[in-house]
């Protein structure tokens, strides 16, 4: 591998570690390597570990092509409209790392970071550095959040959560349950059907979207609307849309719109949310109703949205998607034994790990407190979280903004760290400087 | 809470509101809410329930006085009508809380109401509670509510008025979603 052509450092003193080399970390990298700041990007694995390791075998990014770039790299491929695969880009950030000369160390886990002389201390099982500042580019889907309720549920049901799902192959024979309506759950309970399951699939609050609107893709529309570059500190309820489950797509251009009348069309039976487990059934929400006319509204609201953008370029009319049809007998329980439902998969969202991480920025339901990436401990730093600093952040193709930004406000805080000390800096290009006596 | 801001639109004060959500959030443990009511049998079906007190912000609080209702059964019941059916009060309870929240919302979208009523239908299967069919619940088989909203707002605002209410309902939530009840005697 390319990636071998980058001999490893000793740990020591460094101005900048960067944990995790995923797309994040990398484009980090990037801007650091650009105003040759001096840093080290540990991984625990391999270059873009968690997309190797923890997804399944037929997802595909949601982002068309054309729009999976990175800093100093737009896609080239010949397939600008089509939607990347897992191996795909995994190659693509290989690629990337070698071209930018990331200096990724892999194989290295951190094992702890902990503030320590105007800094950071971080302990890995390869040595121990120590950072002026550290860049937290580990992901928001390192763990699968699991509901409390998963502990009442029976041993004879088999659990899976999407780390553990390949394939259809996976799943016990029988009936399963589908627990959530975002991309992940709409996805599996799609294929789930196709492979001729019975399907279930619990939806609470969710987000439709069509994957194509007007003749371009939904993506298209969300950029040039100019909906994916709202900055955080613009944005009115900031943790409720950092919250917001992933959007009902599919990286595939087979369906006009993946929602829950597909898969009711489909031959798969919604139910709301699952709220509990008493005896042999399932107990579902009410509020269906309600959660798929959210879902509708805040659709339209989007797509009147994108309208206006629309007209102005002389797109083709609009397309009509009906309401989402919801059975007025839904199912409140389901009796697992009568209905054969043997597993369930939890499709309820990712959340990041910091169980690493000794400096006291997590709020009380783990979160990590920060400004737009600027961590609530001078010098840290984290980048690839939703809406991070913009609507896109949650996507490949917005880490570019939101790295550049966080690249400089680091080096400031380098070379304010500096001038305090020997009086020479480093500028945004890289030349050596020294402080404008005071 | 109480103070009702002279410059509102629908007479919420949505800045006392949001002010304790932003409260709340820093103080979680000040959000833990006892609500109560104490209830005495009359004689037949006929009971009287008393709201008052309820904890709340880390102490003991009151209403401004207190309420009062009656519950009873209709004469077809062979009872003597003192008040509505308990039942009703639920859907009492949910006109009340979903109503406010419209308010609220309403208030917080800076959208005026001009007119707000609503209908309620509960369907029952009486089969369940007389014990005639096991396989018929006791309770509601289905809940509708009927708005009527006259607002300076469109259908679609009118319509996402409603949506939001109901997903920050605690009737909405207690009537939708499971809970475990305790009922001890003597104790």
């Amino acid at each position: 591998m390319s990636l071998l052509a980058y001999p490893s450092r000793a740990a020591g003193a460094i101005d900048v570690l960067v944990i995790g080399a995923g797309h994040a970390g990398l484009a980090m990298s990037y801007f650091l390597s650009r105003a040759r700041v001096d840093h080290v990007v540990l991984e625990r694995g391999e270059v873009a570990n968690s997309w190797r390791r923890e997804r399944w075998d037929s997802l595909r990014l949601l982002t068309p092509n054309w729009q999976t770039r990175l800093p100093g790299k737009a896609y080239a491929g010949d397939d600008p409209d089509g939607f990347m695969a897992i191996p795909e880009l995994v190659d693509t950030l290989d690629n990337y790392a070698a071209e930018i000369a990331a200096p990724v160390q892999t194989q290295t886990d951190v094992l702890e970071v902990r503030p320590a002389d105007q800094g950071y201390r971080v302990v890995t099982n390869r040595g121990t550095w120590q950072a002026r500042s550290v860049v937290l580019a580990t992901g928001a889907c390192n763990r699968p959040c699991v509901p409390k309720l998963a502990a009442d549920l029976p041993e004879a049901i088999t659990q899976l959560t999407p780390f553990d799902y390949r394939s259809p192959a996976d799943v016990p024979k029988g009936g399963v349950l589908i627990v959530g309506a975002s991309a992940t759950g709409l996805q599996l309970a799609r294929e789930l059907l196709e492979a001729g399951r019975d399907v279930t699939l619990a939806a609470g609050e969710h987000v439709r979207m069509p994957r194509r609107y007007r003749g371009k893709d939904i993506f298209h529309w969300l950029t040039e609307t100019g909906l994916h570059d709202e900055r955080y500190d613009q944005i009115d309820d900031l943790s409720r849309g950092r919250r917001l489950p992933s959007p009902q797509l599919v990286g595939a251009d087979d369906l006009p719109i993946l929602d829950l009348n597909h898969i009711r069309r489909r031959g798969g039976r919604i139910t709301g949310r699952l709220m509990g487990v008493r005896d042999t059934a399932f107990q579902f929400s009410g509020s269906l109703n309600n959660v798929c006319a959210l879902a509708d509204l805040k659709m339209q609201r989007l797509l009147k949205l994108i309208d206006e953008t629309a007209d102005a370029s002389g797109a083709p009319a609009g397309e009509a998607f009906p309401p989402t049809l919801v059975d007025e007998a839904a199912a409140l329980t389901l009796d697992y034994r009568q209905q054969n439902i043997r597993s369930v998969i939890w499709a309820t969202g990712f959340r990041p790990n910091y169980d690493w991480l000794d400096v006291p920025v997590l709020d009380r339901k783990g979160q990590l407190k920060h400004d737009g990436g600027v961590v609530a401990a001078p010098g840290l730093y984290a980048l690839g979280l939703p809406l991070l600093r913009r609507r896109k952040s949650s996507f490949i193709y917005g880490i570019e903004d939101d790295a550049r930004d966080l690249s400089e406000h680091l080096i400031n805080y380098l070379n304010t760290m500096r001038r305090e000390s020997d009086g020479f800096y480093r500028d945004h290009s890289g030349r050596r400087r020294y402080r404008r006596s005071a | 809470m109480t103070d009702i801001a002279p410059n509102t639109t629908n007479g919420v004060n949505v800045e006392a509101l949001l002010g304790a959500r932003e409260a709340l959030t820093e103080a979680p443990e000040a959000a833990q809410f006892v609500w109560r009511a104490a209830c005495e049998w009359k004689n037949g079906t006929h009971t009287e329930s008393r709201v008052e007190r309820f904890f709340g912000l880390g102490e003991e609080q009151r209403h401004q006085r207190e309420f009062r209702y009656d519950t009873d059964h209709p004469e077809i019941f062979a009872a003597e009508d003192n008040g509505s059916t308990p039942v009703e009060m639920v859907l009492v309870g949910l006109a009340g809380c979903l109503t406010a929240g419209i308010a609220s919302v309403a208030e917080n979208r800076g959208i005026k109401l001009n007119s707000v009523t609503a209908t309620l239908e509960a369907d029952m299967d009486l089969q369940g509670i007389l014990g005639i069919d096991s396989d018929v619940r006791n309770g509601f088989s289905n809940i509708r509510v009927n708005y009527q909203i006259d607002a300076d707002a469109s259908e679609e605002d009118i319509a996402a008025l409603v949506a939001q209410s109901q997903k920050r309902s605690a009737v909405f939530d207690i009537l939708t979603n499971p809970t475990n009840v305790h009922v001890r005697v003597n104790q």
